[in-house]
């Protein structure tokens, strides 16, 4: 699998973080494509996942461990629908890339 | 986490037969069980919702529940026998290749019971050691030097119990300076090993336990302690059987397609190979000169074992059914429910001898099976990004992913890395069964795929009020074209991608003896597959060459070991997709679906029966349970280049795909940008319509989301207008021109 070690600039990309948000699944421009592979190309160990706690109701923010046959541990948050995970996660990895809170205004 | 699972006996069969229920219940008591006949298993709000329908039989009612366990780990086992038990002094061999040799200890040659025996290991070290016992006392002496992972050694150890010496022994065959893995230990016993009266093992102790991850090739076992130029020698690829000291020569290059491991010495200690550990893997001595092992089988000694091997999970048998007659043919399952556990064990049946209908449904099993406990979400590739949509997990991913025992998928990877290559229904398979969802179904949406998505179409042909008999891909290839005779039209599932070569060639022999082919779905004939010729439920995977893989065959690996063919895409066989239903894989994406636009071909008046209440300018399938659409996920483009008959009408084709779709790896010879189906024309789906010898025809779709699509709009949509249009004209057996 491919992997990205494009570094986010927080000024420079703050516009695809913006389509991101407007739009959080489908079509991307080339340069918020860019910021993706970044932040979804993350490694297993740590990486987000949802689980579906009610079918096509309810997910759970989760993290992998990385280690093969290790249980996943889940978090508090819950989401009832898709494209807000989406873009909750968005945020929560740009700051860890980034190192600052994503602002759009 | 799951607490009740189960598998049957058989996948198919018809009245009469008894099917074989297999049950775990780890929290309940009891199970209450019925028989339900399975017409739709999407739970999706917005679609036409779980669709079931209880069968009265004699099993229906509550069930005493018991756990039972798996126990993977691939192995031979040697039946005990006096000239191993009688053994005082003794030498063993084997060339080995271990992937893992930091796991710790793990069983290479082991007869050891009751704390007597001997077994040559691989240490905690990751050196190789013998291990000895006389019942009272044992020990363990080794040479205390790591072996490096994927490096071939000759290693060996000996007894000589007048002297009471013991000599171990690890010869790197390709020494690499600076690398100390070489060295000979010896030592003297204080006490006389006695002998177990156990089975003697390769690649595991009793369990199995201590399973060795790699590969052994030509163990040898003597019995009295061996020179130097002896242990090379018995350790050729075919030592001279009669050799006095000889007690067992493995040669596990013989019969490779069988469970049996081939003893060449006069004692015949011939073993039982368990698990299915990986057969027809090149040995110590494969030069590479050869490619097929069928030209040189002594290059091919070694098996691949690994601790996560598993054929048959060996349940008790729970209940079992005979099929009453007034069971019709299609899909039905045993459904399990406790104390809020639920589970359904699948299994089709076919119509009874001379009560076919005139249509034939195929679900793609060979396919379910290479998906069948698929770990995608939790291990191996960086599902996400191929996605670019986070990684939904479901109550079956999480099980899997905390029970390796219930073995991977032919997606995933062993233990050891290496790539899996057998998948076996013997076994829970978790993800092949309605209302489950899964991680590749797309965004938002059903996220169906395989058996629960192949059940939009069961669920359209019975709205849609046509009578359809179900078969299932391993009753094909068995049964080969004699199965599809009696049928006017055969229909396949959505995702067909596992083809063994009886199944194509059955496909073919309906195509052109005048029989027509529905293909309703994506990707589909694209890898060769082999069942294996004796031992049901289990296929054999290479991944070859190119494709989309997961991972990659080892070079002087590619011949599948069931049956010496040579393993990969089709499109390698010379039997591209497109010689055979027209379209061929082209790209995926598993984000959102798209549409199809009519091309000008639709227009043709030969055609016009396919689009009979389709408007010209209506865009087929903008919309859809899969992704959204009906062209997604997995796509298939024409192409004349690659075997589309050149009688074929393009009729429509996908557009307006995201950038998440790219084409795949056989569509470019160079690596450059512009791979992805919104820049790249290839990265499509196309509708294709041609017609074949003796009336026969083809229609196909060329995605696998066009299921998703048909139940739209209470069934009256254009994905399922054209979709009867041409099931209602291949019905009329006239020929089209």
């Amino acid at each position: 699998m491919t992997q990205s070690t494009y570094r986010i600039d927080p000024v420079k990309d703050l516009p695809y973080a913006r389509e991101f948000m407007a739009t959080p699944v489908g079509l991307h421009s080339p340069g918020l494509q860019r910021v993706l592979n970044v932040l979804r190309g993350e490694p297993l160990a740590g990486k987000y996942v949802l689980i579906e706690i009610t079918p096509h109701k309810r997910w759970r923010l989760a993290r992998l461990t990385g280690e093969r046959g290790q249980p996943v541990p889940v978090l508090d948050t819950v989401f009832t629908d898709l494209e807000t995970a989406e873009r909750e996660v968005f945020m929560l990895r740009w700051k860890d890339h980034v190192g600052q809170d994503l602002v759009l205004a | 986490m799951l607490t009740l699972t189960g598998y049957s006996d058989r996948l198919y069969c018809r009245p009469g037969d008894t099917v074989q229920f297999k049950v775990n219940c780890e929290s309940a008591p009891e199970y209450h069980a019925e028989i339900v006949r399975i017409i739709c298993g999407d739970t999706n709000p917005d679609g036409p919702g779980v669709k079931e329908v209880v069968v009265d039989t004699p099993v229906n009612g509550v069930h005493p529940g018991r756990p039972q366990n798996i126990a993977a780990g691939s192995f031979v086992e040697v039946p005990n026998r006096l000239v191993l038990e009688k053994l005082e002094s003794f030498s063993v061999q084997a060339y080995v290749w271990p992937t893992t040799p930091a796991k710790g200890v793990q069983g290479l040659i082991t007869k050891w019971s009751d704390s007597k025996g001997f077994a040559l290991i691989v240490d905690n070290s990751g050196s190789v050691a013998l291990k000895t016992g006389d019942g009272a006392q044992d020990s363990v002496v080794s040479v205390g030097k790591p072996m490096q992972g994927r490096r071939w050694y000759r290693v060996g150890a000996k007894f000589d119990a007048a002297s009471r010496t013991l000599s171990v022994f690890q010869v790197p065959l390709h020494p690499v300076p600076g690398i100390d893995d070489a060295g000979v230990v010896e030592a003297r016993l204080e006490y006389l090993p006695r002998q177990s009266a156990g089975p003697l093992y390769f690649a595991s102790f009793s369990g199995p336990t201590a399973v060795f991850n790699g590969k052994i090739d030509s163990p040898r076992i003597c019995d009295r302690a061996l020179t130097d130029v002896e242990f090379v020698a018995v350790g050729m690829p075919r030592p001279h059987p009669h050799e006095p000291y000889i007690v067992g020569a493995w040669d596990f290059s013989e019969d490779m397609g069988s469970r049996t491991a081939v003893d060449r010495s006069p004692n015949k200690l011939h073993g039982a190979i368990v698990n299915f550990p990986a057969r027809a893997m090149t040995g110590w001595n494969w030069t590479g000169e050869e490619m097929d092992f069928k030209q040189d089988p002594s290059q091919w000694g070694a098996i691949h074992f690994h601790d996560d091997d598993i054929y048959d999970a060996g349940w008790e048998t729970d209940f079992e059914l005979t099929v009453p007659e007034t069971m019709t043919s299609g899909i039905y399952a045993a459904r399990l429910r406790a104390e809020g556990a639920e589970e359904y064990i699948p299994f089709t049946v076919g119509p009874a001898p001379g009560k076919e209908q005139r249509i034939a449904l195929v679900l793609p099993t060979a396919s379910y099976m290479a998906y069948g406990n698929d770990h995608l979400g939790t291990d191996g590739g960086n599902g996400e990004l191929l996605n670019d949509i986070l990684n939904v997990l479901t109550p079956p991913d999480l099980f899997l992913n905390e029970h390796w025992e219930y073995g991977g998928s032919l997606y995933d990877e062993h233990s050891d890395g290496s790539g899996i290559c057998y998948s076996s229904r013997l076994r829970p398979l978790l993800q092949m069964r309605p209302k489950v969802q899964c991680l590749l179904g797309g965004f938002g949406s059903s996220k169906l795929w395989q058996f629960n998505a192949d059940t939009h179409i069961v669920d359209w042909l019975d709205a849609r009020g046509f009578g359809i008999d179900i078969y299932t891909d391993e009753e094909l290839h068995y049964a080969g074209y004699s199965l599809l005779e009696p049928y006017a039209v055969v229909l396949t599932g959505s995702h067909p991608e596992y083809t063994s070569t009886e199944m194509w060639d059955a496909y073919h022999e309906h195509e052109h003896r005048g029989g027509r082919l529905m293909y309703l779905g994506g990707d589909g004939f694209y890898w060769r597959i082999a069942y294996h010729p004796d031992c049901p439920g289990i296929i054999e995977l290479r991944r070859a060459e190119t494709g989309v893989r997961a991972w990659a065959a080892e070079p002087g690996e590619y011949y599948q070991g069931f049956d010496g063919r040579y393993g990969g895409l089709w499109l390698r066989q010379g039997r591209a997709p497109q010689k055979l239903v027209g379209v061929g894989f082209s790209c995926q994406g598993f984000d959102l679906s798209s549409h199809y636009r009519r091309n000008s071909d639709s227009f043709k008046p030969e055609v016009a029966f396919i689009f009979s209440g389709v408007g010209d300018d209506e865009l087929i399938g903008d919309f859809g349970l899969i992704g959204g659409g009906a062209a997604g996920l997995e796509l298939d483009r024409a192409g004349a280049e690659l075997g589309t008959p050149p009688n074929a009408y393009i009729l429509a084709s996908s557009e307006q795909h995201t950038n998440a779709y790219y084409l795949v790896p056989e569509e470019f010879l160079e690596t450059g940008p512009a791979l992805s189906a919104d820049e790249n024309p290839n990265a499509r789906a196309d509708l294709v319509f041609f017609e074949t010898p003796n009336a026969g025809a083809v229609f196909a779709v060329g995605s696998i989301a066009w299921a998703g699509s048909l139940s739209s709009n209470d069934y009256d949509n254009n994905v399922s207008r054209i979709t009867e249009n041409v099931l209602r004209r291949f019905l009329d057996p006239s020929p089209f021109t």
